[in-house]
């Protein structure tokens, strides 16, 4: 039995994965030998960095495969690099070096700066790659189970603080609830096509008829387990507590990678597998996304805390996005991509900031802790604007065209009433995001305590303004970005 | 054609001193932004000194908005020389390549970063940039004594940013980008008081509103696109002639969308029912009252309409909606000002008002005219401000008419300029607003609206009664002013302005002379001809007599000229010093403006009964602190309410505000409500949305 | 169609009836005599002196956790070693790679003194 198992080809293909692993697992070995003092933990970061350059390399490889030769797979079909995966990689490269450059401050502010949480991000992140790359039910499980898993520690990771522990353990209990649907739902799948492999499901399920019990079975349970993931409403409950808890830089990871993550597998699944039954499952998800942009924008009004004020508006955000899933055309997975793109930098941007507010060593997060913090770091406060401005949509900002192309996309359909729901619902949001905005300019810090400061390092701040840069270049000449962001997702899903 | 090709660089100028200023200004100012103490109207703060980082911001500020005037200046002498006077700069795509069904077939979707320079856009970067440095220069002595100094005219100049980002735009989306900017700009000036609870209170307002309008806008560019397939200012003559577009009547897609644009507009220009944030926005410094919500941003609406005239033509229907709205708001707000006691107040009614007036205009198809009186409306309207600016620095922060009177000799300069900027917006002939009102009112009359010219009529004068109310209740009659003031004439750098806006108050109507006025006319240069090539100019349709023109004009100049010479009558003596509208108005009506035409205790009892009592009896099993919170959000929005003041706050709109602003909180709560961070609760809301998903397939 | 799921319905059916079944048939054949003595807990005879549950050390749950990872280990091995001549050098290195993951976990565990008792 001489077949060739693991082949060259085999190995470029599952390079970003292979590299991250390689470099997580280094990262624990050289933490626990080469670092001896906790002040010098932050050097973790430094391999964490490297990885991403090695992953961005390989990426770079892959997208010149891709558009020289069209996409091609590994593993025997189980593994598919195309525009899409290759997007979805570089989005997932961008979060998780953003993520390390914020947390060493964080982390070390916290007192629980160590090496295993760099590990972790890039187990969670070789996770995300598969799960982008997967064209196997397995596959994709594995995939969604290393970032799960990984993350279920990350959020966890502040083991004095009750509220991250909590967090932690209410993320497990429901992730695994709704991965064991997700596992029942690819079982069924697989009990239909007697294959794991995407395109033969695809074309079993289209060869079933339309009332077919079995396949009704699996869009339930397939699109349960998935919309838990993305966090869109009524299986939202955990995103608020989570993102509480959990330290602020895996806030900002969990929602914007693992959603991103999360969003990949769901296009694949429903744009693939479950293609032929879209009449079926549209208008669930359309009502779902008005559903969950209602939660989310409604909820965030009231919220006192500014992760869990982030929190719902990340979920209304699901909402629109998954808007862009539902309208279906090409015009809304362009939609989808530039969204997510954009989601990065405004998103991580508005952490970052508050992951550097503290107060006499606290970490600050309500709204009121941002009074009058246009009076002591105006520059930042400024960064912090353009990122709630871009979250609201408004142009020329990057958040803007991701709404802008998901509402041309359902005007296109013809689902006018959904478009009004949601233009209103950007009139909400903005209630929101200006209320941060109010009240780092027009309010006061509290004169019984000391007002709460931006503390950072070089990382945070160089961060900061790349994420602000980027969010006013996409604005201001998106075209390349929304060409990226179009050819990759189209080119994969046509 | 060194400066048309440069027209991008106007709008630039300005950005680099709000980058500067906004970004290092801090630095400049060593005794930093301890914000004015709260009592503060412009300029009588501590008397801090005058930093050496304040020549820098002084020199950079104005001077950057003098280098975009001189650059308007120099592209729009180039313009004359180009055919058509349209030249439009693409400096690179903004949005390309995707392809949408339209009501024109399959169009590909483009917005450039293209800027336009046109016979109208011409008139209106000439008019922000002009009267935009005065107030630059005016503000530098009338903020001289405040804090946040860098703040103000980072702001100040980051609004000119994207106004003439605006007014240049080549294409609605870009319009929205500098129509989003200005409105940003206005919330941040309207409180840049921020310690006073009103300010931050009025600054949200505006906000608030202004979200309703731009809600609008963005459904009308979509339909607009859906529609024409286009959204370039040049392609859509074009397109409505390719699409073989007929005037529309009853209703369809052009009126729908024009109506849209001009809900936006509304919004903007704070005309009826969203006028309510306008009166408010007075809490901004003085120069920021008379740059942006007079002279500039508030015209914005009318530019929209204006700029999209081919449209509006083909939609009769939302013509007529806009002139009513248009005549409505004008008599409206006039009657408002005639009660109010705050020299700003009557300025700000009397700018919506006027506002009314270019709406009006347009809504009967005179674009033209409507821009006219937006430019003559820039010039006397930034005068009253600034001068009431001048009479607020000079009685130390009072704003109240009762406390002031006399001070003629005291302020001569501010009241001879005052003065002039009164009897242009009387509408006296000779002077600016002479000329524009009276083209409205012809226009009106003979497109055959006569209940709306009646209208116009009325207003003309109530507009005469009520700025020489003003003029008489602050500067003759008894000395009123708290004899502790040192009354005093305002520094160089004011007045200077004043006196340069007072001429323009005067020349500027001359190029709008009445046909009627025969060789006059025709040796006087031509707004109407000038702007022909970038708005619609109807034909003149049935020629009236001439007389008849002359006649109209006559009787309301002459019943301009009896409204002030009843206003000296009341307000020079001070016979009725305590209330003197009171017995003007008769006691009725004057009651009746004091109650707010009992809009509000309707109001109230409504929310009050449905939304605390009903649904607190509905809403009873469930968790008693979602209740609570309800009733709390209802009562607070009833004691804020009940706690607005001036007149005409409490109209129903108002109160909507607050609603959507309360009504969003009060949604939150059931939401909250699910949220108990218990996790077998999830799970179980988990399960009945599995139920539901199941249900939704099982039964579809 | 749904017609070929009746095995797994009477499947899930006698699953849930089995317990059912078999608590009450116990309930209805034994005698019951209840008493105070009768419902206290029995310790050898002698009066129990605190509460039945017990707090043990942390380290006990670790230990355990560490015993089924490196258990399943061997699990996975078994079914290599079977196949050994059928996937070869293949199998041998990729079984490698999975033992050199785990021992990189095993020396970050020693590191992190997590096998120290004291």
């Amino acid at each position: 039995m001489d077949a060739i198992l693991f082949s060259a080809a085999d190995f470029h293909v599952l390079k970003p994965v292979i590299l991250l692993c390689l470099f997580g697992c280094g990262i624990l070995i050289t933490d626990a030998f080469l670092i001896r003092n906790r002040a010098d933990r932050w050097k973790n970061a430094i391999p964490a960095l490297a990885a991403q350059v090695a992953v961005a390399a390989s990426l770079v490889q892959h997208l010149g495969d891709v558009r020289s030769g069209g996409a091609f797979s590994g593993l025997n079909g189980s593994m598919q690099v195309d525009g899409f995966a290759v997007f979805f990689n570089w989005l997932f490269v961008l979060a998780a070096s953003l993520a390390i450059v914020i947390s060493a401050r964080y982390m070390g502010a916290e007192g629980e700066h160590r090496g295993e949480f760099y590990a972790l991000l890039l187990f969670a992140q070789a996770g995300m790659s598969v799960m982008a790359a997967g064209y196997d039910l397995v596959v994709l499980f594995i995939g969604l189970e290393t970032m799960a898993l990984s993350f279920y520690v990350l959020v966890g990771f502040l083991r004095d603080t009750r509220r991250s522990n909590e967090a932690a353990l209410k993320y497990l209990i429901l992730g695994a609830f709704s991965s064991g649907l997700l596992a029942y739902g690819f079982s069924i799948l697989y009990g239909i096509s007697g294959s794991t492999n995407l395109g033969e499901i695809a074309k079993a399920v289209a060869a079933r008829s339309e009332g077919d019990l079995a396949l009704f079975l699996a869009l339930i349970t397939c699109s349960v387990g998935l919309l838990f993931k993305i966090a869109a409403a009524p299986f939202h409950m955990w995103a608020p507590d989570v993102y509480e808890g959990a330290p602020t830089p895996v806030t900002a990871y969990v929602s914007v990678a693992s959603k991103a993550a999360s969003f990949a597998l769901m296009l694949r699944i429903f744009l693939t597998a479950f293609e032929s039954a879209a009449e079926a499952w549209m208008p669930l998800l359309g009502a779902i996304a008005l559903v969950t942009m209602t939660i989310g924008n409604f909820a965030a009004v009231t919220q006192t805390n500014v992760k869990r004020m982030l929190a719902y508006s990340s979920i209304a955000h699901a909402g629109y996005i998954l808007l862009g899933l539902v309208a279906g055309n090409e015009t809304g997975l362009r939609g989808v991509a530039v969204y997510l793109l954009a989601y990065v930098f405004m998103n991580y941007g508005a952490f970052a900031l508050v992951a550097a507010l503290r107060r006499e060593g606290e970490a600050a997060e309500d709204i009121d802790d941002f009074n009058g913090l246009y009076h002591r770091a105006p520059g930042y406060t400024i960064l912090l604007a353009i990122f709630m401005l871009s979250l609201t949509g408004i142009p020329p900002l990057a958040g803007f065209y991701g709404k802008y192309f998901i509402f041309l996309a359902i005007l296109r359909e013809g689902y006018y009433l959904v478009a009004v729901f949601a233009a209103i619902y950007v009139a909400v949001s903005a209630f929101y995001y200006f209320r941060l905005i109010r009240a780092c300019w027009l309010l006061e810090e509290g004169e019984q305590q000391k007002p709460a400061q931006l503390d950072m390092n070089f990382g945070t701040r160089a961060a900061l303004v790349a994420c602000a840069l980027l969010t006013l270049l996409i604005g201001i000449y998106p075209q390349p970005f929304i060409d990226l962001a179009g050819e990759s997702v189209l080119a994969a899903l046509r | 054609m060194f400066f048309l090709d440069s027209i991008w660089l106007i709008p630039m100028f300005p950005l680099l001193g709000a980058a500067v200023m906004l970004l290092f200004g801090r630095r400049l100012e060593p005794q930093h932004d301890q914000g004015p103490p709260a009592d503060d109207h412009g300029g009588h703060g501590g008397g801090h000194g005058r930093p050496a980082g304040r020549t820098l911001v002084n020199i950079l500020c104005p001077g950057m908005v003098l280098l975009s005037f001189l650059f308007a200046l120099g592209a729009i002498f180039q313009l004359q020389s180009v055919e058509g006077h349209s030249y439009e700069v693409v400096k690179w795509t903004w949005l390309a390549g995707l392809d949408s069904a339209t009501g024109m077939g399959l169009n590909a979707f483009t917005a450039d970063w293209g800027f336009l320079l046109d016979a109208l856009s011409a008139v209106m970067i000439l008019v922000v940039t002009g009267i935009g440095f005065l107030i630059h220069v005016y503000s530098v002595g009338y903020m001289a004594h405040d804090g946040g100094y860098y703040r103000f005219f980072g702001f100040l100049n980051l609004f000119l940013f994207f106004m003439l980002v605006l007014v240049l735009a080549n294409n609605y989306v870009l319009l929205f980008v500098g129509w989003e900017g200005v409105g940003f700009c206005s919330w941040g000036l309207i409180g840049f008081y921020f310690r006073k609870q009103s300010a931050q209170r009025a600054a949200t307002k505006a906000f608030l509103v202004n979200r309703i309008g731009d809600a609008a806008f963005v459904l009308g560019m979509l339909l607009t696109f859906t529609t024409l397939g286009t959204l370039t200012f040049t392609e859509i003559g074009p397109a409505l002639e390719a699409g073989g577009f007929q005037i529309e009547n009853p209703w369809g897609p052009l009126s729908l969308l024009t109506l849209f644009f001009f809900i936006g507009a509304c919004g903007k220009s704070a005309q009826i029912p969203l006028h309510v944030w306008l009166p408010d926005a007075m809490e901004g410094p003085t120069p920021v009252s008379a740059l942006i919500h007079a002279a500039t941003m508030v015209t914005a609406g009318v530019y929209l309409v204006a700029r999209s005239s081919e449209i509006y033509v083909l939609a009769p229907n939302t013509m007529l909606i806009v002139a009513v709205i248009g005549a409505l708001t004008a008599i409206f707000a006039a009657t408002i000002g005639l009660v109010q006691y705050d020299i700003k107040k009557v300025l700000a009614y009397s700018t919506v008002s006027q506002l009314g007036y270019m709406f009006l205009a347009c809504g009967v198809g005179a674009f033209w005219v409507g821009i006219f009186h937006l430019y003559t409306h820039a010039f006397f309207k930034a005068l009253l401000f600034l001068g009431s600016g001048s009479v607020i620095h000079a009685v130390g922060g009072e704003q109240d008419m009762r406390k002031m009177g006399a001070l003629k000799d005291k302020i001569p300069l501010t009241y001879k300029t005052m003065l002039i900027g009164a009897v242009a917006i009387a509408g006296v002939p000779g002077l600016a607003g002479f000329f524009s009102k009276d083209e409205i009112l012809w226009k009106t009359f003979s497109a055959h609206q006569y209940e709306l010219y009646a209208l116009g009529l009325i207003t003309a004068m109530m507009t005469a009664f009520y700025m020489f109310r003003l003029i008489f209740m602050t500067f003759h009659g008894d000395n009123r002013v708290d004899p502790r003031t040192h009354v005093h004439e305002s520094p160089r750098s004011m007045t200077v302005p004043l006196a340069i806006l007072a001429a323009g108050s005067i020349l500027a109507g001359y190029v709008g002379t009445p046909i009627v006025f025969g060789p006059v006319h025709d040796m006087l240069p031509s707004l109407e001809h000038w702007l022909s090539s970038a708005v619609v100019v109807a034909d003149a349709g049935e020629h009236h007599a001439a007389i008849l023109e002359w006649g109209l004009m006559l009787l309301s100049v002459s019943l301009a000229l009896l409204a002030i010479w009843f206003a000296m009558k009341t307000f020079k003596t001070d016979r009725y010093a305590g209330e003197p509208m009171h017995g003007i108005l008769g006691k009725r009506c004057h009651q009746l403006f004091l109650r707010k035409y009992s809009v509000d205790e309707i109001y109230d009892r409504f929310v009050v009964k449905i939304g605390a009592q009903e649904t607190g009896s509905q809403l009873g099993q469930i968790d008693r602190k979602v209740i609570d919170g309800a009733v709390n959000g209802v009562g607070k929005l009833t004691r804020r309410t009940s706690s607005l003041t001036i007149f005409g706050d409490k109209w129903i709109v108002d109160g909507l505000v607050n609603t959507i602003g309360y009504g969003v909180k009060f949604f939150s709560y059931p939401i909250r409500m699910f949220q108990t961070g218990m996790v077998q609760n999830y799970v179980l809301l988990f399960v009945i949305g599995l139920g539901v998903v199941a249900g939704y397939f099982l039964f579809e | 169609m749904p017609r070929d799921y009746i095995p797994i319905l009477i499947f899930v059916v006698v699953a849930a009836a089995f317990p059912i079944v078999t608590l009450l048939v116990a309930k209805l054949i034994r005698p019951s005599a209840p008493g105070k003595t009768k419902l206290e807990a029995y310790e050898c005879g002698i009066a129990p002196e605190t509460d039945t549950r017990g707090r043990y050390s942390i380290r006990f749950y670790l230990v355990a956790i560490l015993f089924v990872i490196f258990d399943v280990e061997t699990i996975f091995l078994l079914p290599w070693a079977i196949q050994f001549d059928a996937l070869g050098l293949f199998g041998l290195i990729e079984m490698l790679v999975f033992l050199a993951i785990l021992i990189v976990g095993y020396v970050w565990l020693f590191r992190q003194r997590a096998l120290k008792w004291a």
